[in-house]
């Protein structure tokens, strides 16, 4: 299993992750060998076996729509690396519009 | 008192009910060791030394009010830097959290609070708690105390070598894949990551959801009860939490093992591992076997595939989890020229190497066309896995092997080889992927003076058939009361 630089480029756009060109390159090499490691699972016939995705037999927990007490709004903006009226500033995300 | 450092919880919160030393001087003593040691051990990345002291001072007030103390009271503690304290940085050992201070405490740390304990500080982790030496905190390493050449293992190595060098009485760490359980077998302590959904997560910052538990170290198994104790239980602000009754563990140290089962998994004693290893956790079977245990042997026949498995199902729920960090609400901002721009330099620059590996790996495996192949397969040998599991622990009560292949390595040894890594991990994944409790208790030491482990693993939420199995090995064997020395560094 060797990664190709344009699929390597691809997942980083996926997980939108700037990534220098050595970064790009040892990506490549390390996670092609640690790919080629998990092959093996290959090996076993898991046609009939259902897939675990959490060990606990959990289920959707329900409550009452209730107000209950929340950190102050100070508190929560105190983090943020830019705030306006009380809210997150966040970049523009749709060009030519507002 | 000479050394109130090297006493175990239970100890010194003997002094402490008999009015012999007061929570501030024990606080103090922990905060002058860490002050003559940690420029090299390096097991702290924040110290809270006022607040400590102050929380302390709290503890004799209560105690002296009358109040039926915890056992807990007054006992200075460390929490790894990836469980929320508030009003105290929480880098997560990452660049990107490097400025983050949260306005909230983890409900573990809660707990302890409310017991009485006293916080004396954040330990070093690796970045997000994706390591097994603390070579990949952002800030620096941490040391082994019993060789500063040497890693203290990880994630959780920052708690793991403060209570191996008596710069903390006990310690909280998180363990996803063995963070806990590594760490503890390299420093030389008593170290416990119980069921998933024993103790609530809310507070600890998430590296792989269906996997990740809080774990306590302490020098003994019993103060690593008292720990857990304090800690387990469920909480509403956690739905992977268990309402499932905490019992009191103290009632399960008996001493006695006698007509306990316990299982050796003839896949963990490998060929090739570090003998000295193999040795002593041979010996150990004698020891339990002479106190009246008996020794089976069982099969955990897809342990091979632990590794993989782990591989690809830890990074893609990480890959998932810290997407969060997009520099707009916390932590690191690098303004791009657009949105998208923003993320990628955000994100480029705020992660270390190892984040960066497991992102892309977890997305690569969760991405279309790949899905299938990785993260579906993987998620059903996981199934077989806990399968494995199921069956050996109809056989046993306990199951008993190496905490890690070998002891600890030296710094910078295997950061190159990413895979090289990884198989540090061997022994604790599988027990993560099925979600069961497990402990590492000291076992001897190599021909270099290194802390070999005892991995202990039990059935669902029967960490007291585990600490009862670790209490009464400590109690005839002394491996824990030897201590790091650390003498010429303190001075």
């Amino acid at each position: 299993m060797r990664l190709s630089l344009a699929q390597v480029e691809h997942v980083a756009q996926l997980a939108q992750l700037g990534l220098t060109a050595e970064e790009k390159e040892l990506f490549r090499e390390q996670l092609s060998s640690i790919l080629e490691y998990a092959e093996r699972l290959q090996e076993l016939d898991t046609s009939q076996i259902p897939p675990t995705a959490t060990v606990l037999p959990l289920e959707n927990v329900m409550r009452d729509d209730r107000v209950q007490p929340s950190l102050p709004l100070d508190d929560v903006l105190a983090n943020a690396p830019a705030v306006e009226d009380q809210c997150f500033r966040v970049p523009v995300v749709l060009e030519g519009e507002g | 008192m000479s050394d109130l450092t090297g006493l175990t919880i239970r100890q010194a919160q003997d002094l402490l009910e008999r009015g012999e030393v007061s929570s501030v001087e024990l606080t103090q003593s922990v905060l002058d060791r860490i002050v003559a040691l940690d420029n090299e051990i390096r097991a702290y990345l924040t110290l809270t030394p006022e607040s400590a002291l102050e929380q302390a001072a709290e503890a004799d007030a209560r105690r002296t009010g009358g109040a039926r103390p915890s056992a807990l009271l007054g006992i200075p503690v460390a929490i790894k830097d990836l469980i929320c304290v508030e009003g105290v940085p929480n880098t997560c050992g990452s660049r990107i959290l490097e400025n983050y201070v949260p306005p909230f405490s983890a409900t573990a740390v809660e707990k302890l609070r409310q017991a009485g304990a006293v916080i004396l500080g954040k330990t070093n982790t690796d970045e997000f708690a994706m390591g097994s030496s603390t070579e990949n905190s952002a800030f620096f390493p941490t040391r082994n105390p019993w060789d500063l050449s040497r890693v203290p293992g990880g994630s959780s190595g920052g708690s793991a070598a403060a209570v191996a060098a008596g710069m903390a009485f006990g310690a909280l760490g998180s363990d996803t894949g063995g963070s806990v359980r590594q760490p503890a077998s390299y420093c030389g302590v008593v170290g416990i990551k119980p069921t998933y959904g024993r103790i609530s997560r809310w507070g600890l910052v998430a590296f792989a959801s269906s996997l990740d538990q809080i774990g306590c170290f302490a020098r003994t198994a019993s103060d690593a009860a008292l720990l857990l104790e304090t800690i387990a239980g469920y909480d509403p602000r956690d739905s992977t939490s268990v309402e499932a009754p905490v019992p009191e563990y103290g009632v399960s140290l008996t001493g006695e093992v006698r007509g306990l089962r316990i299982g050796v998994p003839r896949e963990y004693l490998l060929e090739g591992m570090q003998p000295e290893v193999e040795s002593a956790v041979r010996t150990s079977l004698e020891t339990l076997a002479s106190l009246g245990a008996e020794i089976v042997e069982v099969s955990l026949p897809h342990t091979e595939y632990a590794l993989p498995v782990y591989y690809l199902i830890a990074p893609a729920e990480a890959s998932a989890n810290l997407a969060r960090y997009d520099g707009l609400r916390y932590g690191l901002s690098s303004p791009g020229t657009d949105l998208w721009d923003s993320y990628r330099q955000t994100r480029g620059q705020g992660f270390g190497p190892e984040v960066k590996r497991r992102i892309m790996l977890g997305t690569y495996a969760l991405s279309t066309g790949y899905y299938d192949a990785y993260y579906l397969k993987a998620s059903q040998v996981r199934t077989l896995i806990r399968r494995d599991f199921d069956r050996a622990l109809e056989q046993c009560d306990v199951l008993v092997a190496p905490t890690a292949p070998t002891t600890a390595f030296k710094l910078g040894e295997k950061l190159d080889d990413p895979l090289q890594m990884y198989l540090q991990d061997i022994f604790t994944l599988a027990l993560s992927l099925a979600g069961l409790g497990g402990l590492s208790v000291p076992c001897g030491f190599d021909a270099e003076g290194l802390p070999i482990g005892l991995q202990i693993m039990g059935g669902a939420f029967d960490e007291a058939t585990i600490l009862q199995v670790a209490h009464a090995y400590q109690e005839v064997t002394d491996w824990h009361t030897r201590r790091p020395g650390l003498k010429a560094v303190a001075g």
